[in-house]
């Protein structure tokens, strides 16, 4: 994530070849060609079709015929809906307690800020089972401080949709963080240091100049922290377990039925798809395209 | 095309590289369901009455321990040979194979499963039972529970934990809890057997309903109690060919040393009834 210093002249060329601008609108049709050599084409086709061909073999082989039975029964909404609901949890809380982390990693100098930083990306890097383990040796009934919680509280979040949130909150945040501090670095501090000198406590700059500036980057990690989340198998199998209508989300539906019965795990997942797809696709134009 | 232009090319730049991680990571989490390992070609030679190669077998998780053992002695009697495992549920392993997984011999825990390979064709010959497994509970060390009978699993403030019915400890369960007409509402339905012992290991459940095998191969860690009702519901285990076996005379075999005397004596430690 690059930060240009903040008085660097703008570049009014860039948004033209950008925007695919008046230049090329006076050359139509020969254009596309001359634009695109082949040595970008046609790899750029090839990861075009990596990515679409799965997508469409799935659509291919959807046992159309028995649809609408597979996908009126209860199991498959319920499962939906715990997806949602959990998916919008795990952001909710990324975001709560995620943006001030992010703040923290981009604004305040303190030592050990770059393993900080590391500490925070490592959930991505680390395979969701093994996340999943790690959350269950930390907030298991027997774990570090599971075992507290169950003691003091009588709190335990294995096989809870509580459980669930927490395992996809673990995966997701480190998305939110990351997108939300390169936000954060990019945007221009002076901002903030004016605020302040005329009088503004750090954290009114915060609340009334920073995070308006940085809204679209938070709208796009939080889109992404709600992807990730809706999409996650492993922590939450392991930490969670598998019950349907209280902690058996989507992709767990599909596992299983993906081994008893292919047929239904295609038609989970294309309703998977399509719910992603209409989010995705309505919260782009809605806010991360507005300018 | 100022400062607003210049923060959506930035945001652009994060979504991209976020996504890219997202992406990496969403790889990740699709091979959670544990495959076997890389092979390892270096050991290729030929053993004196000819059986050289890799083998590879995909086996019931209950299995582990005891196929385990018998790679190991399969190995030392045929030097040059190198048996490969993947342990898992039996309905993914069955879906694996069908799927095109190369394997050479199939060992799952149920016939049922069994037969999801060989309708589709995917095994050569007959597969034959070699050992039989019947289910109890296991609870925490010391029952701190008193858990007697699969009736005291019922109880309203007991942790359980079962695996998914489409897994033949799955089945299994819920085929003797129906012959004892018991409802039990578990916390959670595991995707295999060891996944259901674990959450015992790890205290987070107060009991599951396993195999036998299982609970003596998990020692001091579990306790186990037996109940009546389980020999409603002993699995056969069926071990088969597979037809698109790269190295049939090694597999089959393996598949004789799982059958003969020695093989039968270690399955036996380890807990299964003879066919």
């Amino acid at each position: 994530m690059t930060s240009s210093p903040p008085d660097s002249p703008d570049r009014p060329g860039a948004a033209d070849t950008l925007t695919g601008g008046p230049r090329r609108r006076r050359a139509p049709g020969s254009g596309g060609s001359r634009g695109a050599p082949l040595p970008l084409l046609l790899p750029a086709l090839v990861g075009l079709a990596f990515l679409v061909l799965p997508l469409v073999a799935l659509l291919v082989r959807a046992p159309w015929r028995s649809m609408p039975d597979l996908l009126t029964s209860s199991e498959v909404w319920q499962a939906l809906r715990l997806s949602l609901v959990c998916a919008t949890a795990a952001t909710a809380v990324s975001l709560v307690i995620g943006v001030p982390l992010a703040w923290l990693l981009a604004r305040v100098e303190f030592p050990g800020r770059g393993v900080v930083r590391a500490l925070v990306t490592l959930p991505l890097v680390l395979p969701p089972v093994v996340g999943g383990v790690a959350l269950l040796m930390a907030l298991g009934r027997n774990g570090v401080v599971g075992q507290w919680l169950d003691a003091w509280f009588g709190i335990t979040l294995p096989f809870t949709t509580a459980g669930v949130v927490v395992a996809e909150a673990f995966v997701a945040m480190p998305f939110l963080v990351i997108s939300v501090e390169g936000t954060l670095r990019a945007a221009d501090p002076r901002y903030e240091e004016a605020a302040t000198t005329l009088g503004a406590s750090r954290f009114t700059a915060f609340r009334r100049v920073t995070l308006p500036l940085i809204a679209p980057g938070v709208a796009a990690g939080a889109v992404l922290a709600w992807a990730r989340a809706l999409g996650e198998f492993g922590a939450t199998i392991t930490f969670a377990g598998n019950f349907p209508g209280r902690t058996q989300t989507m992709p767990l539906a599909v596992y299983l039925a993906l081994q008893s019965d292919p047929e239904a795990a295609i038609a989970l997942s294309l309703v998977l798809l399509a719910v992603s797809v209409a989010v995705l696709a309505g919260l782009r134009d809605r806010w991360m395209t507005a300018s | 095309m100022t400062r607003t232009a210049r923060r959506n090319r930035r945001m652009s730049q994060v979504i991209g590289v976020s996504a890219a991680a997202l992406l990496a990571l969403s790889a990740c989490s699709s091979s959670d369901s544990g495959s076997a390992g890389a092979s390892d070609a270096s050991a290729s030679g030929s053993a004196p009455d000819g059986i050289s190669g890799e083998v590879t077998v995909f086996a019931a998780a209950s299995l582990k321990e005891s196929f385990t053992a018998l790679g190991e002695q399969f190995e030392k009697k045929n030097p040059g040979t190198k048996v490969t495992f993947s342990f898992g549920g039996s309905d993914a392993l069955a879906a694996s194979i069908t799927g095109g997984a190369p394997a050479d011999v199939f060992a799952s825990a149920s016939p049922k499963t069994m037969k999801i390979v060989t309708d589709a064709g995917g095994a050569s010959g007959a597969p034959a039972t070699f050992v039989r497994n019947q289910l109890e509970i296991a609870t925490l060390p010391g029952n701190p529970d008193k858990v007697a009978s699969l009736k005291d699993l019922t109880a309203a403030d007991l942790k359980v934990v079962l695996c998914d019915k489409a897994v033949p400890c799955g089945a299994a369960a819920q085929k003797a809890l129906d012959a004892s007409r018991l409802k039990l509402t578990p916390v959670s339905y595991e995707e295999d057997v060891k996944a259901a012992l674990n959450k015992v290991v790890l205290k987070e459940a107060d009991a599951a309903v396993v195999y036998q095998t299982d609970v003596k191969a998990a020692g001091d860690k579990v306790e186990g109690v037996k109940f009546p009702e389980s020999a409603d519901a002993v699995n056969d285990y069926p071990i088969a060919l597979l037809k698109e076996s790269k190295n049939t005379d090694a597999a089959r075999a393996f598949i004789a040393l799982v059958q003969s005397a020695q093989g039968q004596k270690v399955l036996g430690a380890a807990g299964f009834l003879n066919p």
